[in-house]
């Protein structure tokens, strides 16, 4: 689904990304953790073109991402953010409807219909009208999910979802999450949910000075961590 | 001191060059705005050279006095152009060109205000940027630009006032003929103060309606 050949990342004579290869199966929930500072979220946005590598390949379901065909391809990467990045002078339904529209040319009808069922998914349909600073955190993070989802997107890319929030709300947003992983959806999560890494994910990706550390099942790497860099990270953070 | 009675029959006279100020204030403004939206584009983009005209316009029409510039419009040009220039539609451009100087770092700083986030949620949405900049940025950047806005165009209101350099017979022109005519200028200009200080009390005041239905949506 999603290939990454060697990916490397500078900002200014900053290296981030040191050389980082994976591969990604569809259906695949992937979390990616680490101290902050390894960049876990540039790795992250360099899928998405969101930062443009330095050097390295990826491909998104075979394609080659380059500067062209970049829009084409976001269409298919839901992306949701730490601070939610609703457009604030939209309604939560607008907000759902205007990628949609806009940029796959869905007809209003057909947007409204999809919308609305994905606001009903995440428990926000009675919302719809609302504008995004009368939601709580935790409502805004669900919008900002259905409004990836309303997409159709083929893999879904989180960066720290819950980190914005207050802790009363992550529950509810690692719960459609959840039930997003549960219906097949091939997702990346950085994450510090340590507790949802380890139920959700099938694989972790541990990284730690812009290299790749270790890339084994939660359970392999919560319990038996190969590196001394992952355990030290674990032994402050468990 | 005062003695209205000489100057009473002229208020009429006066009061008619409300009508040429709006002229110049209006269209300049409307010159300003394309050229400002225009400019601050090129400042945000990507496009070097583009950038550089945008910022070298700047600074030189906020570097050098708009009087100079007016001049230059209606007696210099001619020279170059072979023609004369009307007194109207020199101010018009001079105010026009000016104040697109302004406006276009009013739009820039607007612009930027607005979070990053929201670009780069409408980037990961696939949304191509000029549907981004219409639909997304330049809405919220409104908000922050508005009130710059019209205070730049309460400025213009006042400023105009310069085309008296250039014979425009605009309210400050007329209030000193009428000063010339009747050897008397403390009434005519007394009664130019009241109706630029009236025009600048209408103009913040539909700033304000226009702010408050703006933040409606907040």
């Amino acid at each position: 689904m999603i290939k990454i050949e060697n990916l490397k990342k500078s900002f200014g004579k900053n290296e981030v990304l040191k050389g980082i290869s994976t591969e990604i199966k569809e259906k695949e929930v992937i979390a990616v953790i680490g101290p902050s500072g390894s960049g876990k979220s540039t790795f992250l946005r360099c899928i998405n073109r969101l930062e443009e590598p330095t050097s390295g390949k990826i491909t998104v379901g075979g394609t080659l991402i380059t500067d062209k065909n970049v829009l084409k391809v976001r269409e298919n990467l839901g992306m949701v953010f730490q601070n939610f990045n609703l457009f604030p002078h939209k309604t939560v339904l607008e907000n759902l409807i205007y990628a949609p529209m806009n940029v796959k040319g869905v007809s209003k009808n057909k947007a409204i219909e999809k919308a609305e069922d994905l606001l009903r998914q995440v428990g926000l349909f009675e919302k719809r009208n609302e504008y995004p600073n009368r939601l709580s955190g935790g409502q805004k993070q669900r919008v900002a999910i259905a409004r990836a989802l309303a997409m159709n997107p083929t893999v879904m890319l989180f960066d720290e979802p819950t980190s914005a929030l207050d802790p009363e709300m992550v529950k509810e947003v690692l719960n459609v999450m959840k039930s997003l992983a549960e219906s097949g959806m091939t997702m990346i999560i950085v994450t510090h949910e340590m507790g949802f890494a380890r139920e959700v994910a099938d694989r972790v990706l541990f990284l730690e000075g812009g290299y790749l550390v270790e890339d084994a099942a939660p359970e392999v790497f919560f319990n038996s961590p190969k590196s001394d860099r992952a355990r030290a990270f674990l032994d402050k953070v468990l | 001191m005062f003695d209205f009675s000489k100057v009473i029959p002229s208020i009429p006279y006066i009061l008619e060059g409300i009508g040429i100020t709006l002229q110049i204030v209006i269209f300049a403004t409307i010159i300003g705005l394309v050229l400002g939206i225009l400019l601050a584009l090129c400042k945000i983009g990507s496009i070097k050279p583009l950038k550089w005209f945008a910022e070298f316009y700047t600074s030189i029409f906020r570097g050098t006095p708009l009087v100079l510039q007016l001049m230059l419009i209606y007696y210099a040009m001619p020279q170059i152009l072979g023609f004369n220039i009307e007194p109207m539609p020199a101010a018009i451009i001079a105010f026009g060109l000016n104040s697109g100087a302004y406006i276009s770092e009013i739009i820039r700083a607007g612009i930027n205000a607005v979070d990053k986030g929201q670009q780069e949620a409408a980037k990961a949405l696939g949304v191509p940027y000029s549907k981004m900049m219409k639909d997304i940025i330049l809405p919220q950047a409104m908000k922050n630009i508005l009130p710059s806005l019209m205070n730049e165009f309460i400025t213009l209101n006042k400023e105009s006032a310069i085309v008296t350099v250039i014979g425009a017979l605009d309210i400050m022109r007329r209030a000193y003929v009428v000063g010339g005519d009747t050897f008397r200028y403390l009434e005519p200009l007394l009664i130019a103060g009241i109706i630029y200080y009236i025009m600048t009390l209408v103009l913040t005041f539909l700033g304000k309606m226009i702010e408050k239905r703006m933040r409606r949506s907040d």
